[in-house]
């Protein structure tokens, strides 16, 4: 080897310990720097894409026999809404809770919990991954999602489905991080709207969902990870994008940091 | 004779040349550092995301409500909060280290302390962040590694322990628990023990790829079967758990018998691929 190649060489190993050094003692101020954040998003996308290239459309995530039912399925972000509306509304049986489904569909919807229960249901016992590493399983009863965006027609340049929810969450302890409070919100796109097990559940093992479960209505989304599956649903927005919507990055946990595909 | 001869053999003998030895493949180099940087990341990373619920279960399940057959949390008491970690039916008070400790001057409840995580912070987004990144190098480094070390038979040939390696096993750790170093032709050759740790190695970080991949709820329906190999994703995750304090105790070892063995040598090849064979006594 020349000997400008050798010292090429040494240089190169040199930077290299040298970056490798300063990422370890400067992780925690270049965790928040626009470049990190680029590469974080970068490796999203490498996941999301080589999950999305992985999994056909409608491939189901597993379902369990009853026995493997969780004896408490954990209730985890907000426990109650808490807000007067919402609790008188709990007080009468949600009688009065509407589903509206807007944004772009050619026939904007409202729809009675009554209505939804009178619907096609599908019933599934699956698992529930939380972000923070638990997991529960639980029998989940509700009408499939797509069939409710079939019949709302929505438009050739859909994208997404944004889901509003009725609870003002202000963060939680285990998640660490900014969490400002904020009116909780999710979306998903099309892929998972249409997947079989997606759906705007109503019942939990039998049971109408109660209030820490996101009475009256929740969404599942069972290929991806609990954040995702937003609690006392109110309205769904189809959209082409996320602008405008909050903070912008299609749900309360993805605007304080998250990523907005959570498959893994 | 003639008395050129004669004066050489009479000069006083020469300093013996070091003998160097092209140990380490570039290949192998590149992927030992990057292998080495991105462990790091994800063991630090690892343990912040492990804070953001700090019990472990078996099986397909597990919440709050669930026995935890490993926990580090922090409980009131009469003495105030302490940090109690839970192996089975143990508890010990790790008050100070574990499950409660001091982050910029006040005590907090964090199941792994500031100094062990990345980032120091307590945020399960951002340490998931680094921890994707880095598995994703991990997993790709890994690949390469497997690919090239195989094709070259550097796996087969260097590192699968032959009869002999194995019919040298107590003589090996004899070796070991006396210090004795390999000398000469000996030194250019794994022996049998360093042969099961890198062997192990190899199959941990495999590990931590499949239980960590089995913990996603998207990749769990595309190939179930990981659920099933690894009794479900809490045991999976627990799994990776345990193959990470495997690893953290490989690297231990590993380092000591780098400082034992003669670390400017052993860096050094690692370095450059070149190796100074050690000379016996007798020679």
């Amino acid at each position: 080897m020349s000997n400008a190649l050798k010292v090429t060489r040494r240089a190169a190993m040199a930077a290299g310990f040298a970056g490798a050094g300063v990422l370890v003692w400067e992780a925690n101020s270049l965790t928040l720097t626009p470049a990190m954040q680029r590469i974080f998003r970068a490796a999203e996308t490498w996941t999301k894409l080589a999950q999305r290239t992985l999994l056909l459309p409608g491939q189901l995530a597993r379902e369990y026999p009853a026995a493997d039912i969780s004896p408490v399925f954990k209730a985890n972000g907000t426990l109650n809404p808490g807000t007067d509306e919402y609790a008188a509304s709990a007080a009468n049986n949600f009688i009065d809770w509407r589903l509206k489904i807007d944004g772009l569909v050619a026939h904007p919807m409202s729809l009675s919990v009554a209505q939804i229960r009178k619907l096609p249901a599908r019933t599934q016992i699956t698992r529930h991954d939380c972000v923070e590493g638990w997991s529960a399983i639980g029998q989940w009863t509700g009408v499939p999602l797509g069939l409710l965006l079939k019949a709302a027609g929505i438009a050739p340049n859909a994208r997404y489905a944004v889901f509003h929810c009725a609870d003002n969450l202000d963060g939680e302890p285990a998640k660490g991080g900014q969490q400002s409070p904020g009116q909780y919100y999710e979306s998903s796109d099309l892929v998972d709207a249409f997947h079989p097990q997606t759906i705007i559940a109503y019942a939990l093992n039998g049971r109408p969902l109660d209030i820490p479960h996101g009475a009256p209505l929740r969404l599942r989304v069972e290929r991806q990870l609990g954040y995702k599956m937003a609690k006392y649903v109110n309205r769904i927005e189809i959209t082409d994008s996320f602008a405008g919507i909050a903070g912008g990055r299609g749900g309360y946990w993805e605007d304080r940091g998250y990523d907005w595909y959570a498959g893994i | 004779m003639t008395a050129a001869t004669d004066s050489h053999a009479a000069a006083p003998p020469r300093k013996p040349a070091r003998e160097f030895f092209y140990r380490h493949r570039a290949v192998i180099r590149l992927t030992h550092w990057i292998n080495a940087l991105a462990i790091l990341f994800l063991l630090a990373s690892g343990l912040n995301i492990f804070n953001a619920h700090p019990r472990l279960y078996w099986g397909i399940y597990g919440a709050d409500s669930d026995p935890a057959f490993l926990s580090i949390e922090a409980f009131d008491t009469a003495a105030g909060p302490r940090g109690i970690t839970q192996i089975g039916p143990w508890h010990f008070d790790t008050t100070g280290i574990l499950g409660w400790s001091k982050y910029m001057g006040e005590y907090a409840n964090r199941a792994w302390p500031h100094w062990l995580t990345i980032p120091g912070y307590q945020d399960l987004a951002d340490a998931r962040h680094w921890h994707f990144m880095f598995a994703w190098l991990l997993a790709l480094n890994g690949l390469l590694y497997l690919v090239w070390s195989f094709t070259t038979r550097h796996v087969q040939r260097d590192i699968w322990p032959t009869p002999a390696d194995l019919r040298a096993v107590p003589r090996s750790i004899l070796d070991h628990i006396l210090l004795r170093h390999p000398t000469g032709e000996e030194a250019k050759r794994y022996n049998v023990l360093q042969r099961f740790a890198y062997l192990g190695v190899i199959i941990l970080i495999t590990l931590m790829v499949l239980t960590g991949l089995t913990m996603s709820p998207g990749i769990d329906a595309f190939c179930p079967w990981l659920l099933d190999l690894f009794g479900g994703r809490q045991s999976a995750r627990t799994i990776h758990f345990l193959s990470a304090s495997l690893i953290v105790l490989f690297v231990f070892v590993h380092l000591v018998e780098v400082v034992l063995a003669g670390p400017i040598n052993e860096i050094r090849s690692m370095l450059t691929g070149n190796y100074v064979v050690p000379k016996g006594d007798h020679k």
